[in-house]
C-alpha cells in the first residue's frame, strides 16, 4: 500500500503534461462557484483530457486577471463596463450561464421563522443608521416575532465582488440615499460592517457571530444551514429567493445583445427582487486552438446538460430564448 | 594581480583570452568570482525589488503625492486611495502586540537566563523557539476558531462592562477586531522577544552578575539592577525586530482582523492593515490606480520594515557583537 | 534587618514566580496549538484526506493530495534555487570577499529577510507571473527561493567563520591553494551548521502563505510540470478556513496538523543536530 502511495506521489510530482491534456485556467465570481466547481467536475468526468481549474477570487479578481492575461476565462456577476471593456486588449464576450440569487442572511440565536425585510430596512441596517435588530422599520415587517435588543452586526465583501454589486444595484433602486451615498459597484466605500473574503467568508463569518446580517448568493446560505429572509419587492409583497421567483425576475426582461442587463428590482409579480444572471467572460479570440475547441465544447454542454443540474443547487436555469441567443454567440469565439 | 589592466587592455583579443584562460586555470580567481557572482545576485535581487516597487507605484505616486498619508478613504469606485485606515490599523495592532507581549517576553527571558535552573532552562527555550516555527496561516485558524469566539463571548464583553467608559471599548461586539489581531501578533512574535531578550541578558558578562551576588544581592536583585540593565540595548533590539515582524504578518492578521478599512477610536472595532489589504485585493484591483496604490503600500511596508529591522540589528549588535542568530 | 531581609526573599520568590509564569504561558501556547490542531485535524485526517483531490464545493470528502504535492515541488523548486545562491554567496563573504563586500552582503541579506513575504509575492508576481501571462509554479518557487537566500547566506557565513582558523591555517601550511582549503577542509567541517541552516530556512518557507497567493495561485487537481498553478497546503488551509463548510474546515484542521507536524519535525531534527554538534566541537 505504501508503496502504491510512493508511485503515486512520485509519478504526481514528475507527471508531464500528455500531450492530448488540455489545461484551462479560469478565475471570478463566488456567486456561482459551486454550480461551476459541480460542472468542471463532471465535465472532466466525462472528457478526462480536458481539466478546467477555477478558482473563486471574487468578480473583480475574474475581470482582473483575465485582463492581464494569466487566466483564459473570467467570470462575473457584473457585467463588464464599457470602460473596463476598452481595457481588455481584445473582444470579450459575455456568456450568461445561470440565475442566483442574493439573499440576506442573518444569524440571530433561537429566533423562529424568517424575518421579512423592507428595502428601507436594508438600506438602512447596510448605512448604518438601523443599529439594533428590534428596530421599528424592521420589527414592522415581522409582526409576532420576538427580535434581541442587541446590535446589528453588518458583514459585506472585502473583495471586489459580483455579488456586491447585484446587492448595491438593487439597493441604489431602492434607496436614494444609498445611490447617493455609496452606489453601486463590485468594491463600495461601505460605511458599517466586517470584511469577508468570497460569499464563503461572508457565510463563515455569519455562522460564528451571532446578531449578524450580511448578503450572500442563495446555495452558500442553503448548503450552510443559514437563515435567509424574505425581501420586499416592487409590488410590496416579500418574497423568498427560490427557483421560481428568480426566474420570474427573468421573465420578460429584454436581453441585451450582448447579455449584459440588470435584472434586479424586476417589476414582475412574484418575482424576487435581488435575482441576477452570472457571466463567463470569454475573449471572442483564442489563440491556443485546442483550449478554443475545448471552451466552445464546454458552453455547448453547459447549455445542454448543465442547465439540468443548475436546479439540485438552486440556480436557475436561463430563459429558454436567453439559452437560444448564447448557443448563437458561442459560434463567435475562434 | 599581477599584470594591470592597462597592460592587459593595450594587448589584442587572442593574447587577453589567453590570459583569462590562465586566470580560469588559478582556482582562487576562478572560486573569488564565481562565488561572487552568486552573492551579487542577491544585491541584484533586492535593487529589483525596491525598482519594481517603486515603479509600479508610480500612477498612484503621481495623482496622490503625500496626501496618500493622510487620506481617511479607500473607495475603488471613485479612485480615491488613502492609506490613512491602513497605517492606523497596522501601527495599533503591533502596539497592542507589542504591550502585551514585551511584558510576557521579557519576564520569561529573565527566567530562562537567569533564574532558572540550566536543565529546566535549556528545555523550555528550546521549545518556545518552536513557537517560532509554526506558520502564520496556522496562528489565524487557532485565532479564528479559538480566539475570536473566546473575545467575543467571554473578554471582550467583561471589557466593556468593566473599561466601557473609555472610547477604546465602546462599540458592537464583534469577536474580530483591532484587539483580536493585536492578540494573535502578541503570541506570534513573543518566541521572538524571548529568544533575542534571553540572548542579550546572556550576553551580559558573568562577572557583573557574580559581583552583585558577592555583595548579598539575590538573583533577582543582581537581575533587575544589574544584567537588565546591562542588557538593555539588546532586549529593545529584540522588541525593534520584534514590531517588524508584527508590522509585516499578513495571514493571521487577515482571518481576524475584520478587514474594515475604517478608522475608529475602540479596539473592539474592525479595522485593516497593510498586509492584509494587499492580500485580499491584489488579485482583483482592476483598475490600475488601484493596483498601484497596493504596491505603493507595499512599498511603505518595506521602507517601514527595513528601517526597523535595520535599528534592531543594529541594537542587537552592539550588545552582543555577533548578529542576530539566523536560526 | 531581618524584616528587611525577609522582604527582599519574598521579592526575589515573587519575581521567580511571576517570570516562571511567563515562560510557562509562551509554553502553554505552544501545547495548547498543538493539542488544538491534534484533536480537530486528527480526527480529520484519513487516508483519503491524502491521496485524494479536492470535491467540488459543498460535497463533503475529497482530500489534499494535491495540495501536498504541490508544497513539494514548490519547497523543491525553492531549494534550487535559495540553497546554491545562499551558499555560495556565503562562502564569498565569508572567505573570499573584501571588509565592504562582505558589510554589503550581509547587510542586504538582513534587509532582505525582513521584508514582508507579502511584498515578496508582489515582486514576485510582476517579476514573473506578468510576464509569463501565467500563475505558476515556477513564479511561487521563485517567491519562496528570494526568501530561502538570505538566511542560508547569513548561516553560511556564521558558520565558516565559525570554523577555527587553525583549521584553515594548517591545510594552507600543507601548500594547498586557498580555494581547494576552503572547499576540503573548511566547508566540511561546518558543513553540519550550514546544512542545517539551509533546512531551517526552507522550512520556514514552507508554512509561507502570502507570497503564494499571487504567484502560485490555487488548482482543485493535479498541477503538471512547473508553469501551471498549483494549490498548496497553506493557501488551502487559508481558503477552507474561512469558509462556512463544515466539512472544509475540518480538512483546513487535518492540513493544519500535518503543516504543523512537518515543521516541528524539521525545527527539533536539525536544532538537536545543531546542539549536538556544538557539544561535540566545545
Amino acid at each position: 500500500m505504501s508503496s502504491k502511495l510512493m508511485w503515486v506521489f512520485i509519478s504526481a510530482v514528475f507527471a508531464q503534461v500528455a500531450s492530448a491534456q488540455i489545461l484551462i485556467n479560469g478565475a471570478g465570481a463566488t456567486f456561482p462557484y459551486p454550480i461551476y466547481s459541480k460542472w468542471f467536475d463532471e465535465y472532466h468526468r466525462q472528457h478526462p483530457n480536458v481539466q478546467i481549474n477555477y478558482q473563486s477570487i471574487g468578480s473583480g479578481g475574474g475581470i482582473r486577471q483575465l485582463e492581464a492575461g494569466t487566466v483564459d476565462f473570467g467570470a462575473s456577476d457584473m457585467p463588464a463596463s464599457d470602460e473596463q471593456l476598452t481595457k481588455f486588449k481584445r473582444k470579450i464576450l459575455h456568456f450568461p450561464t445561470v440565475l442566483g440569487a442574493v439573499v440576506p442572511v442573518y444569524n440571530i440565536p433561537n429566533l423562529a421563522g424568517e424575518l421579512n425585510f423592507t428595502s428601507k430596512a436594508l438600506a438602512g441596517i447596510m448605512l448604518g443608521t438601523i443599529t439594533k435588530w428590534n428596530h421599528p422599520e424592521i420589527t414592522r415587517a415581522n409582526a409576532g416575532v420576538k427580535l434581541p435588543a442587541s446590535e446589528i452586526i453588518v458583514v459585506h465583501r472585502s473583495d471586489g465582488s459580483g455579488t456586491t454589486f447585484v446587492w448595491t444595484d438593487f439597493l441604489s433602486k431602492v434607496s436614494p440615499e444609498w445611490k447617493t451615498r455609496v452606489g453601486a459597484g463590485t468594491s463600495v466605500n461601505w460605511p458599517v460592517g466586517l470584511g469577508g473574503k468570497g460569499n464563503e467568508g461572508v457565510a463563515g463569518i455569519i455562522k460564528q457571530t451571532p446578531g449578524s446580517i450580511g448578503y450572500v448568493e442563495l446555495i452558500y446560505a442553503i448548503q450552510n444551514k443559514i437563515a435567509y429572509g424574505r425581501v420586499q419587492n416592487p409590488a410590496g409583497h416579500f418574497v423568498k429567493a427560490d427557483l421560481g421567483t428568480v426566474s420570474a425576475a427573468a421573465r420578460d426582461q429584454r436581453m441585451s445583445s450582448d447579455f449584459r442587463v440588470s435584472i434586479t428590482n424586476a417589476p414582475a409579480d412574484g418575482a424576487y427582487p435581488i435575482s441576477s444572471f452570472t457571466w463567463l467572460l470569454v475573449p471572442a479570440e483564442i489563440r491556443n486552438p485546442a483550449k478554443a475547441k475545448a471552451i466552445k465544447e464546454f458552453l455547448i454542454w453547459m447549455l445542454g446538460p448543465g442547465q439540468k443540474m443548475t436546479e439540485s443547487l438552486s440556480y436557475a436555469p436561463l430563459p429558454r430564448e436567453v439559452a437560444a441567443q448564447v448557443a448563437k454567440q458561442i459560434a463567435r469565439i475562434r | 594581480m599581477t599584470t594591470s589592466s592597462i597592460t592587459i587592455g593595450k594587448l589584442g583579443t587572442s593574447k587577453r583570452l589567453h590570459i583569462f584562460i590562465n586566470r580560469c586555470k588559478n582556482g582562487d580567481w576562478l572560486a573569488h568570482r564565481i562565488t561572487s557572482l552568486f552573492a551579487y545576485t542577491l544585491l541584484l535581487l533586492t535593487a529589483l525589488l525596491v525598482i519594481e516597487l517603486y515603479r509600479h507605484s508610480g500612477p498612484s505616486i503621481r495623482s496622490f503625492g503625500w496626501s496618500f498619508f493622510i487620506t481617511r478613504t479607500w473607495d475603488p469606485i471613485a479612485g480615491q486611495f488613502g492609506a490613512l485606515p491602513f497605517i492606523y490599523g497596522t501601527l495599533i495592532t503591533s502596539a497592542i502586540a507589542l504591550l502585551v507581549a514585551i511584558p510576557l517576553g521579557v519576564g520569561a527571558a529573565v527566567f530562562l537566563a537567569e533564574l532558572a535552573p540550566r536543565e529546566i532552562s535549556d528545555t523550555l527555550t528550546f521549545v518556545i523557539e518552536l513557537l517560532a516555527a509554526v506558520p502564520s496561516v496556522i496562528y489565524g485558524l487557532v485565532g479564528i476558531f479559538v480566539l475570536v469566539p473566546g473575545m467575543r463571548d467571554t473578554v471582550q464583553p467583561a471589557l466593556k462592562a468593566v473599561l466601557g467608559f473609555l472610547p477604546l471599548f465602546r462599540g458592537p461586539n464583534y469577536g474580530v477586531g483591532l484587539l483580536s489581531a493585536g492578540i494573535v501578533l502578541a503570541i506570534m512574535v513573543l518566541p521572538f522577544i524571548i529568544s533575542l531578550s534571553r540572548e542579550a541578558l546572556l550576553a551580559v558578562p558573568r562577572e557583573q552578575r557574580e559581583g552583585a551576588l558577592a555583595i548579598g544581592a539575590t538573583r533577582w536583585e543582581a537581575t533587575w539592577q544589574v544584567v537588565m540593565p546591562g542588557a538593555r540595548l539588546g532586549i529593545m533590539g529584540s522588541i525593534l525586530l520584534a514590531l517588524a515582524r508584527a508590522l509585516g504578518e499578513t495571514m493571521a492578521v487577515t482571518m481576524v482582523i475584520g478587514n474594515n478599512p475604517k478608522i475608529s477610536a475602540s479596539l473592539l472595532a474592525p479595522g485593516y492593515s497593510i498586509a492584509a489589504v494587499i492580500a485580499n485585493e491584489f488579485t482583483e484591483a482592476t483598475a490600475d490606480l488601484h493596483l498601484s496604490a497596493l504596491v505603493e503600500l507595499g512599498l511603505v511596508l518595506f521602507l517601514l520594515t527595513a528601517i526597523i529591522n535595520g535599528l534592531g540589528q543594529l541594537l542587537i549588535f552592539a550588545t552582543s557583537g555577533r548578529g542576530t542568530k539566523q536560526e | 534587618m531581618s524584616a528587611r531581609r525577609s522582604w527582599r526573599k519574598l521579592v526575589n520568590a515573587v519575581m521567580f514566580f511571576i517570570t516562571g509564569l511567563c515562560a510557562a504561558a509562551a509554553v502553554f501556547i505552544l501545547l495548547f496549538i498543538l493539542g488544538y490542531l491534534v484533536y480537530f485535524g486528527g480526527r480529520s485526517l484519513n487516508w483519503s484526506f491524502l491521496t485524494e483531490l479536492p470535491k467540488p464545493v459543498g460535497e463533503s470528502g475529497g482530500g489534499m493530495a494535491n495540495a501536498i504535492v504541490g508544497t513539494g515541488k514548490l519547497l523543491l523548486l525553492a531549494a534550487l534555487i535559495g540553497v546554491p545562491i545562499g551558499l555560495l554567496g556565503g562562502i564569498y563573504t565569508a572567505e573570499f570577499s573584501g571588509r565592504i563586500a562582505a558589510w554589503l552582503v550581509r547587510y542586504t541579506a538582513d534587509l532582505l529577510s525582513g521584508v514582508p513575504s507579502i511584498v515578496i509575492g508582489i515582486f514576485a508576481y510582476t517579476l514573473v507571473v506578468i510576464p509569463m501571462r501565467h500563475f505558476s509554479i515556477l513564479a511561487g518557487g521563485i517567491a519562496l527561493g528570494i526568501m530561502v537566500i538570505p538566511a542560508t547566506i547569513r548561516s553560511t557565513d556564521q558558520f565558516l567563520r565559525s570554523v577555527p582558523s587553525t583549521l584553515r591555517e594548517g591545510a594552507l601550511a600543507l601548500g594547498v591553494s586557498y580555494w581547494r582549503a576552503v572547499a576540503t577542509v573548511v566547508l566540511p567541517a561546518a558543513l553540519r551548521g550550514v546544512i542545517t541552516g539551509s533546512i531551517l530556512a526552507l522550512a520556514r518557507v514552507a508554512g509561507e502563505t502570502a507570497p503564494l497567493l499571487f504567484t502560485a495561485f490555487s488548482n482543485r487537481y493535479w498541477s503538471p510540470g512547473w508553469s501551471q498553478p498549483t494549490a498548496s497546503l497553506p493557501v488551502m488551509i487559508y481558503t477552507y478556513a474561512i469558509s462556512p463548510y463544515d466539512d472544509w474546515r475540518r480538512q483546513a484542521w487535518a492540513a493544519a496538523l500535518i503543516l504543523l507536524l512537518l515543521m516541528l519535525a524539521i525545527n527539533i531534527t536539525v536544532r538537536y543536530l545543531l546542539s549536538s554538534g556544538k557539544r561535540m566541537h566545545s
